[in-house]
Order: C-alpha cells, then sequence, then structure tokens
C-alpha cells in the first residue's frame, strides 16, 4: 500500500496544484514534494526493518492478458526512488529565483512526472512499467514546449519521436516474452523465467531490444544526438529532471529488466555493449572539451558519465553494480547542481557563452567555493560523492574487462581537462564589462547550493549508508544470475 | 595511543575547517594564529608518536571508520604508524609549521591570506592522510586531495591567467600519473583480493601468490606512472617549474619538501613488490637518472631564481628515484629528509630574496645583497653548502650514500650521478653568488626598497638551517660511524619496513668515492666563484643569447612545445573532428533521416499541437486518473 501511496501522492499534488491556481503554486508544491521525500524515508525504514512484503502491492488488473498492478520494492528500487523524491523537491526550490508563467501548470507537470518515474521504479509487471516508462514522457514533452528556449518545438518533437521509437522495441521483446511466458503473464518473474530458457541468440536480441530503448534514454553514443539539443532548449527544472532522475530510468531498466531476465545474452553479448559504453565515454569527452556554451558542456559531460554506468551495469559484478548505483545517485544531485550553477550564471548575464564571461570568482567568492566543488565531484576526487561511483566502476569493469577499463580510466583525465577549463573561463581570471556586474547570490541561491555540496561532501566521505540500501538486493540479483 | 594517531591530521583539518567557514569574521593574523597552531599541535602529536616508535618497532593500526564497502571489496578510513610514516609526519609537520609561521610574514599584505591559510591547512591534512593510510585507497584520498590543494594554491592568484593555466597544467598532469596509480590499484585488487597494506606486505604473501611477475612487473610499472606524475619525473616534470607561479612557501612546502616526494615515498611503502620486479627497478633507476641530469642541465641556464630550484628540485627527486631503482630505500628516504631541509630552506630563502626584492625573480638584476640580507645571506648559503654535498652536512651524508649505493649497483650510474652532484654544485653556487655576492644591478627604487625580513621570517630560515646542517648526522655511513663510534641511527630505525641494503662495498673504495666526490665538488665551487665573483660575470639578457645549446637549455629544450603540439592540440583537433565531422552530419544525419521518413507523423502532430497546451496537460491527467479508477 505504502508503494502504491508513493505513485499516488504525487498525481494528487498535480491535481492539487491544477486546482489551486498560480498563486503560491511553488510553495504547494515544495510542501507536496517534501512529503513525498518524507513518504520514500519512511518506506525505507520500512525496508530497513525487513518488512519487505508490506511494500508490495499486488492486485490483478488486465486479468485475461495476465497483466497485474504490481508494486514491489528492493534496495535497488528504494535506493531509485530515494533519489527522484529526494531531488524533486530541490529542484522545485531551486525554481523559486524565477516566476515562471502558468506556474501551477508547471508544477502539477512535475508532480505528474515524478509519479511516473517513482512508477517506473517500483513496478514489477512488464507491461506496467511500460506504461510508467511512456507517460513519464508526456509531462517532460509539455514541460519543454511551453517553457523552453528557442527552438523548442523542433527539439521537443524530435526528443518525443525518438524516445518513443525505441520504446517500441523495448514493446516488441517485452511482448515476445510475453509469449514465451509459461502462462502468459506479464508478471516479472514470469517474464524472467522465460527470458532465461531462451537460446543464447535470442537473449542476445531481447538484450539489444531493451539497450536500444534504453540506450536513447540514457543516451549512450550513437543515441545521444537528441539530448544536447534538447538540454539546452528545456527550461532548468525540466532539464534537472531529465538529467537528473530521468536518465536513471534507462540505467535503473537495465538492473531490473536486462540483466536478470537474459543473463546468458549479457555473458555473451555484454562486451559489445560494455566496448560502446567506453566508445561514449570518450566520445562524449572529447566533445565537451572544445564545447563554448557551458550548458552543451554539461550535456556532453553527463553523456560521458552515463557512458561510465552503462559499462558498469555489463560488467555484472558486485562492484561495476554498487559503482552504478551510486554513481547513478551522484549522477543524479551532481547534474541538478551544475544546472543549477549554469541557472545562477545565464539568469544574471543572460548568456552562458564560456568565452564572454571570466572573473566571478573575484565578485561573487561564495558562488565559486560552491560550484567548484560540484566540479570537483565530477572530476570524482576522493571524498566527494562522484568519486566513490567512479571508482567503485573502474574497479568493476576491470575484473570483467581490463582493457575497457583502462580507456574508460581516461574520462578521469579528460574530465579534468574539460571541466576545469570550463570552471576557468567562466569563473577565474580578470572580470570583465559583464561579469563585473555579477549579482551576489540570494539566500535560496545559496541554500540550495549548499544543500548540494553537503550532500556530495557526506555522501563522499560516508558512503556505506547508500551502499547498504543496494547491497544485499544487488547480492540477490547477483545470486539469480549464476 | 590510538586517539594520539587520529588526531594528527585532525589537527589541521579542524584549523582549516574553522578558517574556511569564519572567513572574513576573522581577522588576518587571527586566521594566521589558528592555520600555525593547528600545525604545530600536529607536529607536537607527531613527535609523540615518533618517539613511541624509537623505542621499538610495533606499527599500529587505527581504524576511523568504514569507507567504501562492495561486495569482497573493503577499504576503510585507516591509518598506519610505522617507522616509514612516522618520519615523513615529522618531516610534514616540522617543515610544514616552520613554513606556516614564514607565511605569516610573507603573505601579511595579501588580500587572500585567510585562504591561503586554508588551502595550506587542508593542504597538510591531506598530506598527513597520504602517509598515514593503511591501504591504497587512502594513500589515493591524500594522494588526489594535495593535488586539489596544489592546483589551489598554484593558482592562488587567480586574476592572472597564467597561474591559472599552470595550476591546471599541473592537475591534467598528476591525473595522469592517477590513472596508472588507480589501474594499479585494480590490478592489485583483481589479483589478491585486497587493498590493504598489512595482507599484502605480510612476509611471505607476494611471494607465495601464484601472482605471475609479470603481472607483479604491470603493477609496480602503473604505481610508478603514478609516482612520475606526483614526483615530476620525465616524461610528466613539466608541470612542476610552472607550479612557482604560486606563492614562495607553497613552492617550498608543497613543490619542494613535502607533496613531491609523495612517489617515494610510495614506491618505498610498496617495496615489496618492487624488490621481486627487477625490470620495473631498473626502468626506475633510468628514469631517475635521466631527470637528474635533464633537471640539472636546465638548471644551469635559467635565471629565475624559483626557476633554478624548481629544476633543482627535479633533478635531486631524479636522484631519490635512483636511489629506489638500485633498492637503496633507506638512502632514498634519507635524502627526501635532507632534501626536504635544504630546499625548504632554499626556497624560502628566495622567498625573502624576492620579498626584499619586490618581486623580482631574475638574479640577473640582483647582486650584493649579502650586505642587505645578513640572515638569508648565511641561511642561504648553509643550504647551498648542503644541497652541493659538502661535509659535514645533511645532504653530504644522504647524497654520499646513494651515490656509493649506485656506484654497487652500476658504474655509469654512479658516474652519471656524480656529474649530477657537480652541476648541482655549480648551479646552486652560480645562483648564490649571483644573488648575494657582487655590485647590485637593480634599479635604484629596489636597491632603496632592499631590506631584511622580520623576524618571523628569519626564523624559519635560521632553524632550517641548523637542520640542514646538522641532520646529516642522523644517518652517519658505516665506514665514518665506525671510527666515531657512530650508529647509523636512520637505517637501524627504518630497516624493520625498508630493510638494509644488501650492496657493499669496501670501506676503502667508499672512502675514496667520498674524497673524490668532494674534491670535485670543491672544484667546481671555486670554478663558479672564479667566475662569477672575480670575473663578475653576469648571464646575458635574453635577446643576446649565443650558443645553440645554451638556447636550447635556456628554452627547456621546448619539451612543453613539443607536448602541445603532439597531445594538446591534436587533442583538441580530434575532439573538434568528432564534432563537426561526425557528431552533426553522421549521427546526428542519420536521425534527421530517418526523421524526414516520418514527417507524416510529424505534420499531424503539429495539427494537434496549436491547441492550448495547458488543456492538454489537463486531459492528460484525468486520462491518467480514470485509468487508475477504472482499473484498481
Amino acid at each position: 500500500m505504502l508503494t502504491l501511496l508513493l505513485i499516488l501522492l504525487p498525481l494528487i499534488s498535480g491535481f492539487i496544484l491544477l486546482l489551486t491556481g498560480s498563486k503560491n503554486a511553488r510553495q504547494i508544491a515544495l510542501v507536496l514534494s517534501l512529503i513525498e521525500f518524507g513518504l520514500a524515508l519512511f518506506a525505507l525504514s520500512t525496508l530497513k526493518s525487513g518488512a519487505v512484503e508490506s511494500l508490495n502491492y499486488n492486485i490483478p488488473w488486465i486479468p485475461n492478458m495476465g497483466i497485474s498492478f504490481h508494486l514491489g520494492m528492493d534496495g535497488i528500487s528504494m535506493l531509485m526512488v530515494l533519489l527522484s523524491t529526494m531531488l524533486m523537491p530541490l529542484i522545485v526550490f531551486a525554481s523559486f529565483n524565477k516566476t515562471y508563467n502558468n506556474a501551477h501548470t508547471l508544477y502539477a507537470l512535475m508532480m505528474l512526472m515524478q509519479s511516473a518515474m517513482v512508477g517506473s521504479f517500483v513496478a514489477m509487471d512488464g507491461f506496467l512499467f511500460y506504461i510508467f516508462w511512456e507517460v513519464s514522457l508526456i509531462p517532460i514533452f509539455f514541460i519543454i514546449l511551453m517553457w523552453g528556449g528557442e527552438n523548442r518545438q523542433k527539439t521537443t518533437f524530435k526528443f518525443f519521436i525518438y524516445t518513443l521509437f525505441g520504446s517500441l522495441f523495448m514493446l516488441v521483446a517485452l511482448i515476445y516474452l510475453y509469449l514465451h511466458t509459461a502462462n502468459h503473464s506479464f508478471d516479472i518473474q514470469a517474464l524472467y523465467a522465460a527470458g532465461r530458457s531462451l537460446p543464447l541468440v535470442e537473449q542476445g536480441l531481447i538484450m539489444g531490444a531493451f539497450f536500444l530503448a534504453f540506450a536513447i534514454k540514457m543516451p549512450v553514443f550513437p543515441f545521444h544526438t537528441w539530448q544536447p539539443s534538447t538540454y539546452v532548449a528545456a527550461p532548468t527544472p525540466g532539464v534537472m529532471v531529465l538529467g537528473g532522475v530521468m536518465s536513471k530510468m534507462a540505467t535503473y531498466g537495465l538492473i531490473r529488466w536486462v540483466l536478470p531476465m537474459v543473463p546468458d545474452g549479457v555473458h555473451e553479448y555484454g562486451y559489445l555493449i560494455i566496448g560502446l559504453s567506453v566508445v561514449s565515454i570518450i566520445y562524449a569527452s572529447c566533445i565537451a572539451i572544445i564545447q563554448k556554451d557551458f550548458k552543451y558542456l554539461i550535456a556532453y559531460a553527463s553523456i560521458a558519465h552515463i557512458g561510465l554506468i552503462s559499462a558498469g551495469i555489463f560488467a555484472m559484478n558486485m562492484q561495476s553494480l554498487q559503482g552504478s548505483l551510486m554513481e547513478m545517485m551522484s549522477h543524479g544531485i551532481n547534474t541538478v547542481g551544475l544546472f543549477f550553477a549554469y541557472d545562477i550564471i545565464y539568469n544574471r548575464m543572460h548568456t552562458s557563452e564560456m568565452s564572454k564571461l571570466g572573473g566571478i570568482r573575484g565578485v561573487e567568492s561564495r558562488f565559486a567555493f560552491l560550484f567548484f566543488i560540484i566540479v570537483l565531484s565530477n572530476i570524482a576526487l576522493p571524498f566527494t560523492n562522484g568519486f566513490i561511483g567512479e571508482f567503485l566502476l573502474l574497479l568493476g569493469v576491470f575484473q570483467t574487462n581490463m582493457v575497457a577499463a583502462s580507456f574508460a580510466g581516461l574520462s578521469i583525465i579528460l574530465g579534468a581537462v574539460y571541466m576545469l577549463r570550463a570552471f576557468q573561463k567562466m569563473m577565474l581570471g580578470e572580470t570583465n564589462s559583464l561579469t563585473l556586474h555579477f549579482p551576489k547570490l540570494e539566500k535560496q541561491e545559496l541554500i540550495t547550493l549548499s544543500i548540494i555540496v553537503i550532500l556530495i561532501v557526506v555522501m563522499g566521505v560516508y558512503p556505506k549508508p547508500i551502499l547498504e540500501i543496494t547491497e544485499s538486493s544487488i547480492q540477490t540479483l547477483l545470486q539469480g544470475i549464476q | 595511543m590510538e586517539q594520539l594517531v587520529k588526531l594528527i591530521p585532525l589537527f589541521p583539518l579542524i584549523s582549516f575547517a574553522i578558517i574556511a567557514l569564519m572567513n572574513r569574521r576573522l581577522s588576518k593574523p587571527q586566521a594566521a594564529v589558528i592555520a600555525c597552531i593547528g600545525v604545530l599541535l600536529s607536529f607536537i602529536d607527531s613527535a609523540v608518536v615518533f618517539q613511541s616508535q624509537l623505542q621499538s618497532f610495533h606499527p599500529v593500526e587505527v581504524k576511523v571508520f568504514d569507507w567504501i564497502i562492495a561486495g569482497n571489496f573493503n577499504a576503510s578510513f585507516s591509518f598506519l604508524v610505522d617507522p616509514l610514516s612516522s618520519i615523513f609526519l615529522m618531516v610534514i609537520t616540522g617543515v610544514g609549521f616552520l613554513i606556516h609561521l614564514f607565511s605569516v610574514g610573507y603573505m601579511k599584505d595579501d588580500d587572500g591570506m585567510r585562504r591561503f591559510f586554508a588551502y595550506l591547512n587542508l593542504f597538510i591534512f591531506f598530506m598527513l592522510v597520504l602517509v598515514l593510510g593503511n591501504n591504497f585507497l587512502v594513500m589515493f584520498i591524500g594522494w588526489e586531495g594535495v593535488g586539489f590543494c596544489s592546483f589551489m594554491l598554484i593558482g592562488f592568484w587567480y586574476k592572472d591567467n597564467k597561474n591559472n593555466d599552470a595550476a591546471k597544467k599541473a592537475f591534467v598532469m598528476n591525473r595522469i600519473g592517477d590513472l596508472g596509480f588507480l589501474i594499479a590499484m585494480c590490478l592489485i585488487f583483481f589479483n589478491f583480493g585486497s587493498l590493504n597494506y598489512s595482507t599484502l606486505f605480510s612476509p611471505g604473501f607476494l611471494a607465495e601468490s601464484s601472482v605471475s611477475t609479470e603481472t607483479l612487473t604491470l603493477i609496480t610499472f602503473c604505481l610508478f606512472v603514478g609516482a612520475m606524475g606526483k614526483s615530476a619525473q620525465i616524461p610528466l616534470y613539466t608541470w612542476l617549474p610552472d607550479a612557482m607561479a604560486g606563492p614562495t612557501p607553497v613552492s617550498a612546502l608543497i613543490h619542494a619538501a613535502t607533496m613531491v616526494t609523495a612517489g617515494i615515498y610510495m614506491v618505498a611503502r610498496t617495496n615489496v613488490m618492487f624488490s621481486l620486479t627487477p625490470e620495473t627497478m631498473t626502468l626506475v633507476s633510468i628514469i631517475g637518472i635521466a631527470t637528474a641530469l635533464l633537471g640539472a642541465i636546465i638548471g644551469l641556464f635559467q635565471n629565475d631564481i624559483k626557476k633554478v630550484l624548481a629544476y633543482s628540485t627535479v633533478s635531486q627527486l631524479g636522484l631519490m628515484f635512483v636511489a629506489l631503482g638500485v633498492g637503496a630505500y633507506t638512502a632514498a628516504v634519507f635524502h627526501v629528509v635532507t632534501h626536504a631541509f635544504f630546499k625548504a630552506l632554499l626556497f624560502l630563502g628566495s622567498g625573502s630574496v624576492i620579498h626584499a626584492m619586490g618581486g623580482e625573480q631574475d638574479i640577473r638584476v640582483m647582486g650584493g645583497l649579502k650586505k642587505k640580507l645578513p640572515i638569508t645571506y648565511l641561511t642561504f648559503l648553509i643550504g647551498t653548502l648542503a644541497i652541493s654535498g659538502i661535509p659535514p652536512l645533511a645532504g653530504f651524508f644522504s647524497k654520499d650514500q646513494i651515490l656509493s649505493e649506485a656506484f654497487a649497483h652500476n658504474k655509469i650510474l654512479f658516474a652519471l650521478g656524480l656529474l649530477v652532484s657537480l652541476m648541482t654544485a655549480f648551479y646552486m653556487f652560480r645562483l648564490f653568488f649571483l644573488t648575494f655576492h657582487g655590485s647590485f644591478r637593480g634599479t635604484h627604487d629596489q636597491e632603496h626598497h632592499l631590506h631584511e625580513s622580520p623576524i618571523n621570517m628569519t626564523l624559519p630560515l635560521i632553524v632550517l638551517a641548523v637542520c640542514a646542517a646538522f641532520a646529516g648526522f642522523i644517518g652517519v655511513p658505516h665506514v665514518i660511524g665506525e671510527g666515531l663510534g657512530l650508529h647509523n641511527l636512520f637505517e637501524s630505525y627504518l630497516s624493520p619496513v625498508l630493510g638494509v641494503s644488501s650492496s657493499h662495498i669496501e670501506a676503502s673504495v667508499e672512502w675514496m668515492l667520498m674524497g673524490l666526490t668532494t674534491v670535485l665538488i670543491v672544484m667546481v665551487i671555486l670554478y663558479a666563484r672564479h667566475l662569477f665573483v672575480s670575473k663578475n660575470y653576469v648571464p646575458e639578457s635574453d635577446s643576446h643569447m649565443k650558443g645553440s645549446f645554451k638556447k636550447l637549455a635556456y628554452g627547456k629544450f621546448y619539451v612543453d612545445e613539443f607536448y602541445n603540439k603532439v597531445f594538446t592540440q591534436p587533442l583538441d583537433k580530434i575532439s573538434l573532428f568528432l564534432e563537426k565531422g561526425i557528431d552533426i552530419p553522421v549521427i546526428d544525419g542519420m536521425v534527421r533521416g530517418i526523421g524526414k521518413l516520418t514527417q507524416g507523423l510529424a505534420s499531424i502532430a503539429r495539427k494537434i499541437q496549436t491547441g492550448n497546451t495547458g488543456y492538454y496537460a489537463i486531459a492528460f491527467v484525468f486520462a491518467i486518473l480514470l485509468l487508475f479508477i477504472f482499473f484498481i
């Protein structure tokens, strides 16, 4: 019931927001999303106390097709739910520095997205997962279309069609598996059993079909071209959700729906995806180096990080999977942080072209300090959350594929190159006529950045509680595969 | 005892936190006092711990908290105190404190004094973590942490992009080495299932494991790549001279006495592994001697006081790697200690000179500072004598030990090492005479401004000079010690961790080498005196420079330009090609192509979009709600 509530609450929240109108919409959204976060924490304590069954919710939905409304949570789902419910209030709070037209609609759509995202993290039925997966697209589509920047129509359309196109492959794969289940069911266990009984080549194909859907959403090279332009067109709250949480639906999907379903296929052909992911890391890192606009740089940096997560998932061992989950958390937080830093700069300077900026540190040193810690986490300095994830990922991938891990490791060099270059261009050096009048941070901005920075450091120094959430679930998953 | 060990890095961390959080609420002197106290307490604490280690060999392991646990991977944040780490503790906190003290005077007019001390404290913290860690991962925290502090301090005057470029270069080059370190850790865990020293270096563990020598060689090679980055060895040395862009106390602390010796510490710490891989050892000594030579040659022709010292550091670090490469780990660590004293002294002395000269660093416009800066002059002389290897100053003993170990191992190595020592004596006395002797060659304003530094700056110089003069006696070689009834304390203290060097040469040969080296060095110094004092020779200005080799060496053999052409520029070009040549036309082109096929669909969708979008959002909500209500 608790799990169902986690989906319903944001849905109801969205409805409330639409009814109340623009006035105080953001305050209401903040309170409601905080309640949702509290609910997620309660679910966490339930999970920790061992009452896993109480998080289970299973009723028939369309019985004659073997579709049930089956929700459930293990540590992996829990972590993802925590990530999305934690980021949502942060994203809402971060948006306080701007007044949006029709704010109530914007926040309502955000809440709906939250509902769909949480749904996809807890769905234990293939069909249900697919529904949540697709539904989550609709609110973000409208958010970009209505509040986005230049070229939003063209970009949104590309993004929408592209992801929809990928999802179709997943649907086909799901139906194929469904037809192979013993008594025609979309239930996760039935699908697992069906997938594992398939011959090797078919397992590989299923893996490929799922991967295509997920790779577009993450995104991984060469399915990434929708992403930079969409990130640039999207309004800040939208891009934060896109980069911070929605990309994790895909990486989560790989862990939940691909690894345990077609383990032999992954064993046999997984190296192809690891290879592609490593190409993605280096490719995106290189392109990030020469970006002139900070928002584009964040977009490509994000692709690089996601590539490492993807490689880690297909390396399929304890360290790589724990690392990928940890990195999903970090990437979510840090992406929100980077986009917020971007937002702060853009709101003041009306440009994010790095060569036009410079010397901001001399004007607003607090901002420079907090921003720099976010940058450090992105280049995986020890004692930041970024390091924990990347280190475990490299360690894990190394055990499966030494060459791939060594190439993936190049990202720690290239990452330092593009991130430090960007920071220097924007924040260091002499001020110019534009940055000379860089207004001081508002209190709300300072608080938001501080929360992000505290999360970065606390998770980096003491990651144990987070690693513990997923430890046993990953163990179970790996045992099931062997 | 355990609490004492935990406190060592905690003191500077606390003082860092206080300064960072209070920031402007503290006055500049308050910040300086807090920073100094933090390091001083840490020094006293280290001394107590060191004292306890002196009495008997009993390594102390302290677990602070669990850090990263994932399946069978377990790396806790924990410390190890043994003779090796305790010696480094003493050097870091001792020299660190003196440099803090010096900085109080040096930085007093700088607006950024608070953050300067905050970074300096943070650096001490990470450096202590580096040497205290009891597994590779904790060492890596310190390793990257000091790199980060170094980045912040090189680019301390961030308004000048030249400094920022130098900082970035240092960080990126270090990162190249760090990748080696990371891969080494992956290899170690993959092959041995642990990163803990106590497991890996327990007697016989490595020898009894089924891991092949090839794998071990790969591991030590990767570790050494890490050391190359941090300790500025060929080919990753070019960041260190540029790092002089930072304030001079930073150069003394980070880029001479402590951080750059982290690579030596790492190899010494993992000596059990290195000893098993002769190929890597050979590589270490070759890289070491090559770097020592290159640094010395470039040092001969530099005219910037800090640049000379920077190349001298590169060169001396090379010598330490020579020692490591021939298995003389104790000699290398000994040289780390003595070098920390005399090089910190020299850097601080140069700081005092630069301070007096109003920021001028070119030795061609100095001269005759002897009278105006008597304390700086005297202490600088001691430092110069020490680094040149004149007995009985500290540098003599450590350098002699490295040379005689090299002699026992390979005569060519010895000959080249001797050459490096002679060049060292020459460029150091060239620097010394040009700066302090002769007549003043600067502007009238500068001459008027000349003054000796205040006591809080000269006091550290004096203390360091005393150390540079007498520290050598803790490691008196056997041949000398026997006659005087002195024992090689240093070697016996470290022997449980580093072992005792197996190479022995006959006493008479060792005496001869010692004599030969000393006589040659004295001759070189006399020649330098003849050239720069008697004949008053001053290096010509840049535009009048003659001799192609001289130009080449003065231009640092254009290695930076070479790297720029071969690595930096191609990387940008490749990146540009990936974006403009592949990403946009090919990858996205295909997507657009497919997009055109669905044009029909697109036009339909556009028609739907013309309505009021808000309405659709609401419709969507209702639809979903209906779905739920209908099916649940």
